[in-house]
């Protein structure tokens, strides 16, 4: 009972919350970098454009079915060999980006599909372009629809920003890990802790998303 | 890529090898605990149902490496030694489990309530309906939702890197220091994750389009 109260000191707490907030901002990020880039990819893959479509398609395939672990290492210790050496923050950011994108790309695209055929038709007919109606008639009936799908996907990015302990980003994993390794004593109070915490934010979450829904439904 | 392989394809095979049991373990352990908690979801029971919700909340919304690495640090501290592989494989069933739960019920739930209403109505005990009318039906329509699951399986098993649980990640890891050789080294792993888990998710698309 001692090392719990010891565990969760105000330096200890503090030092988890700062955590919590690298976790917040690289989700926050890269949870809005991904959804421009996954709408545009959805969209390309979406309207078939000839070649261009498939090979975009093939390539968000083979992020898909990478480990994101693989490319958040790529792209932190493979990039430099291009020349270009991203800091921590940014790099986790970039892979996260780059593997969330993908998974977005195909739940929008199967978003786009479900709005009915006659949506498209009739917007057409009455004289919008095609990107008119897309932007207008299609995609805001599609994203309302997404809303579960699109929430839980940022679940999980926000679950998988701890994977970027490995490569040192001091987020509320390492910070947890930094605590307990001084302590053996704290390893239980941490976990605790780090279960909590993202429970709280990932929960927190989908009960919101789960709101929204009833509302807009 | 061609040095890389010719040098260390034995540490690869082997990473390969241990990412294929733990994710095939994983699979096998968290279909049963995951089918256990998702008729718990369904019964009428509401201790069984709160029980099962906390379950899958709980483990749905803390990240995978949390409870690996949990496993890996607490059962030697408080019950026996376990190597990474193993605790590893335990957090991967845990947290799996979970998401397979969720798939299973909404397969339960998509199986018309007639068909258990008909069968408990010909003398078949809850269970016995379960087992031999509901569950099959389930199983079929929620067989594409689990190929996928068995691909993130593959995917996540990449976590067992963290404690050092032997498998492609963790190789990859040590050829790329021993070598320096960074991006063949995540370039030859990369395609074989892609040779176990691309075949699968463009069948599973397949299936889905046919049962759709």
């Amino acid at each position: 009972m001692k090392s719990f109260i010891d565990a969760y000191s105000w330096i200890n707490l503090r030092y988890l919350l700062e955590g919590l907030w690298v976790t917040v901002e690289v989700s926050v990020l890269s949870v809005i970098f991904s959804f421009i880039l996954g709408s545009v990819l959805g969209i390309i893959r979406y309207t078939k454009i000839k070649y261009f479509s498939a090979i975009v398609g093939f390539l968000i395939d083979l992020v898909r079915n990478l480990p994101l672990l693989l490319i958040i290492f790529f792209t932190y210790f493979g990039l430099p060999n291009f020349g270009f050496k991203p800091a921590i923050i940014p790099a986790t950011i970039l892979a996260m980006t780059i593997f969330e994108s993908a998974m977005l790309a195909e739940i929008i695209r199967s978003g786009i599909q479900a709005v009915p055929s006659g949506q498209m038709e009739g917007a057409r007919a009455n004289g919008l372009t095609y990107w008119q109606a897309m932007f207008q008639i299609i995609l805001p009936q599609a994203y309302k629809k997404m809303i579960p799908a699109l929430v839980s996907q940022f679940i999980s990015l926000i679950k998988d920003t701890s994977l970027a302990t490995i490569i040192v980003l001091p987020d509320l994993t390492y910070h947890a890990q930094i605590i307990y390794g001084q302590n053996a004593n704290y390893i239980i109070p941490m976990f605790l802790a780090l279960a909590v915490m993202y429970f709280i934010v990932c929960y927190g979450l989908s009960v919101l998303a789960n709101y929204i829904d009833r509302r807009l439904a | 890529m061609a040095n890389i392989i010719s040098n260390h394809w034995q540490e690869l095979l082997t990473g390969l090898g241990w990412t294929l049991l733990s994710s095939v373990l994983a699979l096998f352990f968290s279909l049963v605990i995951g089918s256990l908690f998702a008729i718990m979801e369904v019964t009428e029971n509401k201790v069984a149902r709160t029980i099962a919700r906390v379950y899958i909340e709980i483990f749905r919304n803390i990240p995978l490496l949390v409870i690996t690495s949990f496993f890996y640090l607490v059962i030697p501290l408080y019950i026996t030694k376990v190597n990474g592989f193993t605790a590893g494989t335990i957090g991967l069933t845990i947290y799996t489990s979970a998401f397979i739960a969720e798939t299973v019920r909404s397969g339960i739930q998509s199986v018309d309530s007639g068909q258990m209403e008909g069968s408990r109505a010909n003398g078949l005990s809850f269970w016995q309906a379960m087992r031999y009318v509901v569950l099959p039906q389930a199983f079929k329509l929620v067989i594409p939702p689990l190929g996928n699951q068995f691909v993130n399986l593959v995917k996540n098993s990449s976590v067992l890197a963290f404690v050092a649980g032997f498998d492609l990640m963790y190789q990859a890891n040590n050829i790329a220091s021993t070598t320096f050789d960074t991006i063949n080294s995540y370039m030859v792993v990369g395609v074989m994750y892609l040779i176990i888990t691309m075949p699968i998710s463009y069948y599973m698309r397949y299936l889905e389009k046919r049962l759709a």
